[in-house]
């Protein structure tokens, strides 16, 4: 394995733990549901993505690949999809969003 | 030396994972703890990947697939049945 590959390998995880770290910093500290949801969707597909197609640079030309490939789409399909429906569910409940001045819940 | 960096990878994802679960003990309503195990289940399904790296396990990425589906699957049944009625998706 040639060092650019690796490399960008590296460069490729560090970048997933950021925007891993970002998603969970929004999970906790955001004020409602919506936000959360939001940056849950947002930095996750991002964070995720990124750690997943380093997988993918280092199986290379193996079967294994069609696998990472398919995890990779599925992610980027099936999450963004989850984090509507549970927004919505929450505004068929009735919670109120957030506005500035109201506590934080 | 590969290994390592995705071994590291795994236990920063786990680490990261741990403080989401804060979210999902406290979190005032339902949805905020589906938002928070949604984000905890593809933090495992990413682990399970690199984990299928650093370990050459092939078999842990056909878990990390079922795992995808069934955490997409949580999150909809989920949404879905704590509404009273309508639509979702």
């Amino acid at each position: 394995m040639n060092d650019i590959r690796m490399g960008i390998i590296v460069a490729m995880l560090a970048g997933g733990v950021f925007f891993t770290f970002v998603s969970a910093v929004g999970v906790i500290r955001l004020p409602d549901v919506y936000s959360r949801a939001h940056t849950a969707s947002q930095t996750d597909t991002l964070g995720a993505g990124l750690v997943v197609g380093a997988v993918v640079l280092a199986y290379g030309f193996e079967s294994e690949v069609i696998k990472a490939v398919l995890l990779l789409v599925f992610i980027f399909i099936t999450n963004p999809t989850a984090a509507h429906a549970v927004a919505r569910a929450a505004y068929e409940e009735g919670i109120e969003p957030w506005t500035e001045g109201d506590e934080r819940r | 030396m590969l290994e390592t960096a995705f071994l590291a990878t795994a236990a920063a994802l786990v680490v990261l994972a741990i403080v989401v679960l804060y979210r999902a003990v406290k979190g005032p309503t339902m949805q905020d703890r589906v938002v928070a195990v949604n984000v905890l289940g593809t933090n495992t399904v990413v682990i399970l990947a690199l984990l299928a790296v650093a370990m050459d396990t092939e078999a842990f990425l056909d878990i990390a697939l079922v795992y995808a589906l069934l955490n997409f699957l949580m999150a909809i049944a989920i949404s879905k049945f704590t509404v009273k009625r309508g639509d979702v998706i």
